[in-house]
């Protein structure tokens, strides 16, 4: 994840509403070791792969995240409708997407655990949307985050949409997880 | 002006005289509560960010219990329980459930409460969504991730920004025969939908859930997270007490909210006008009262999980199944190994729950989450193809139970175990009238 304010640029993977944690990652791929650095690339193979296929990948769909055999994505930043993130707490959802490549997600809301353990994890960053902006990006377009003037780019159609500062999470995102974020601040010992 | 139960327990936990919703508070953690699929990553990070030799803050309030991948042959699940059996060894933790054990229990949240873990007025995280089951005991208990509960291991803090609440209040003095608490929260969800209550507390009220046993509370707080709820809640009273003081002699104290607290929102009910609920596929806010969708087909029944697979839950499923034989493959899971044992034990008119189930021809499980969640392939009740289950567990998004082409409806055991006499949705009214006359 990008630690400091710099632009996030990249291609757009576009999802619809109530991505649950099940279809971000299905159950019976969470066995894997998050540790080990062979296995844990098999997350980024089956990032979102329980999300049915007519809706992966929008408008079109059809579109996996990450094609078959690669275990990283070419798109960097998911547009999705509401709610995104619902479901369990498992933080291989946020996990399996930072693998898979994923930097930034936009969306208009999200739930509230996996909003949670994207930012105290640091492994991407979940901003927050005016608009429900899945019906207006293309899966392909590419993307530009302006994190200083809060704003998404539509390169590809020309377009400008505001997007919500980060709030009171921000310096925890930008220390790059709580552990961090602790240390900065005196509750955990320095490493 | 006062504070609300949840907004009074993160004041005392963070050592403060009032909070107030929005705030971000470091509270002191009671317990926190592991599993196999979570614990092993969590470790991983405890190790990795606070050293190799690192003793966790308190090792008798760290409760580690195995439930999800259980009875597999899949050989990473198997080496994530090592994981645990390790990391319980090297910190010599006391709360350890191992599997093959004595000890082993099942399904987390029907464990914490059995085991005395769940008590009033204290904070209880979980590396699981439905970690707010234990709300039902008037605690504060919410799930967590991995990185969060490694924190947890190492400091015993955690940051919380306290939720608003919204109060849902319940007037009746009981549940009218046919209904169960499970209704009652799927009408709730999909009254709000499935983030009408998110960041949100939700606190179930009135003297219709003073009359529910602590079992039915904690189906209402279980699917809290199923409104994106941050936690449920209960307000302690006798019933609580005599469950708590029954597993445990841990002290604790009981916290109410103030009558001028301020909520979000207040949301009335009557026990007497609600009726049997569904939640179609594939989302628990798709709801429908049974009626609507009566004789819709179905391949199978499953009652199990934290939600449905309580010693209640299978009491009232045997009541409609008792004489009859299931027309459906139909799967029953006890969500721990103490309710396993009580099938054996209660009785409906002298016969055991577990010979009315088996004589029916139900497949009975071992305790665990099994398919309420899918899992591994070979997990027993788990959707391999397009089969229509209907399902006393809490979720039902594409793939929840196994492949994605499959579809889940989410009902009450009652509605579960008619359906699963007749062969396709049936309204249990059809049963318990005949019952009560
Ligand atoms: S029974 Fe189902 S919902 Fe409950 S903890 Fe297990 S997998 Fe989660």
């Amino acid at each position: 994840m990008s630690k400091n304010s710099a632009p996030i640029k990249g291609r757009a993977f576009v999802l619809g509403k109530n991505i649950d944690t099940d279809q971000i990652i299905p159950a019976a791929h969470l066995v894997y070791s998050l540790e080990d650095p062979e296995e844990r690339k098999l997350y980024g193979k089956y990032a979102l792969s329980g999300v049915p296929s007519a809706e992966s990948g929008l408008p079109e769909g059809n579109i996996p995240l990450t094609k078959d055999g690669e275990t990283e994505s070419q798109f960097k930043i998911i547009v999705a409708s509401d709610n995104f993130g619902c479901g369990s707490s498992r933080e291989h959802a946020p996990a399996c997407l930072e693998i898979a490549g994923i930097e930034a997600i936009v969306s208009p809301t999200y739930a509230r655990i996996f909003y949670r353990n994207s930012v105290d994890g640091g492994f991407l960053i979940p901003f927050e949307s005016f608009e429900d902006l899945s019906k207006e990006v293309k899966t392909g377009d590419e993307l530009e985050i302006d994190q200083v003037n809060h704003t998404l780019k539509n390169v590809t159609q020309d377009k400008l949409y505001n997007i919500k500062p980060l709030g009171s999470v921000a310096d925890i995102v930008h220390a790059g997880g709580i552990f961090e974020y602790a240390r900065q601040n005196g509750m955990v010992p320095a490493k | 002006m006062g504070m609300t139960l949840t907004e009074k327990i993160l004041a005392k936990h963070s050592g403060r005289d009032r909070v107030s919703p929005g705030d971000n508070v470091w509270v002191d953690v009671d317990v926190l509560m592991t599993h196999d699929v979570c614990g092993p990553p969590a470790i991983g990070i405890f190790h990795k960010q606070f050293g190799e030799n690192a003793k966790v803050w308190d090792k008798n309030k760290l409760v580690i219990i195995p439930d999800h991948y259980i009875f597999t042959n899949d050989k990473y699940a198997n080496r994530n329980v090592d994981v645990l059996r390790a990391f319980a060894a090297e910190q010599d933790l006391p709360y350890f459930y191992d599997v093959g054990t004595d000890s082993y229990k099942g399904v987390c949240h029907v464990a914490l409460p059995e085991e005395g873990f769940t008590r009033p007025g204290e904070v209880l995280f979980g590396t699981d969504s439905h970690t707010c089951t234990a709300g039902a005991f008037g605690q504060f208990a919410t799930g967590i991730g991995n990185t969060d509960a490694a924190f947890i291991m190492g400091t015993g803090k955690l940051w919380v920004k306290v939720p608003e609440t919204m109060r849902f209040v319940f007037e009746g003095t009981s549940l009218p025969p046919y209904l169960m608490a499970k209704d009652i929260i799927l009408q709730i969800i999909g009254d709000i939908g499935v983030d009408g209550a998110t960041y949100r507390t939700m606190e179930f009220a009135g003297e219709g859930i003073k009359a529910l046993t602590m079992e039915d509370r904690m189906t209402l707080t279980n699917m809290a997270i199923e409104a994106g709820g941050k936690n449920g809640v209960v307000e302690p009273d006798e019933v609580t007490e005599a469950y708590v003081k029954a597993r445990t002699d841990h002290p604790y104290e009981k916290v109410y909210s103030d009558p001028d607290a301020k909520y979000h929102s207040i949301h009335h009910y009557n026990l007497e006008d609600m009726v049997p609920m569904v939640a179609k596929p594939h989302s628990p806010d798709n709801k429908a009262t049974v009626e609507e969708v009566e004789g819709g087909y179905l391949d199978r029944a499953y009652i199990g999980s934290c939600t449905g697979g309580k010693l209640s839950d299978f009491r009232a499923a045997a009541e409609i199944i008792r004489g009859n034989k299931v027309k459906l493959d139909t799967y029953i899971v006890p969500a721990t190994t103490e309710i396993a044992r009580a099938l054996e034990t209660e009785t409906i008119f002298g016969t055991p729950l577990i010979d009315i189930f088996r004589e029916a021809g139900c497949k009975i499980g071992n305790a665990s989450c099994a398919a309420c969640l899918g899992g591994p392939s070979d997990t027993f009740g788990r959707l391999n193809n397009e089969e229509v289950c209907i399902s006393s567990t809490n979720r039902n998004y594409p793939g929840r139970m196994g492949s994605k082409q499959s579809q889940v409806y989410l009902a009450s055991p009652y509605t579960v175990a008619a359906s699963a006499v007749t062969g396709v949705i049936t309204d249990p009214r059809v049963f318990i009238q005949e019952t009560v006359i």
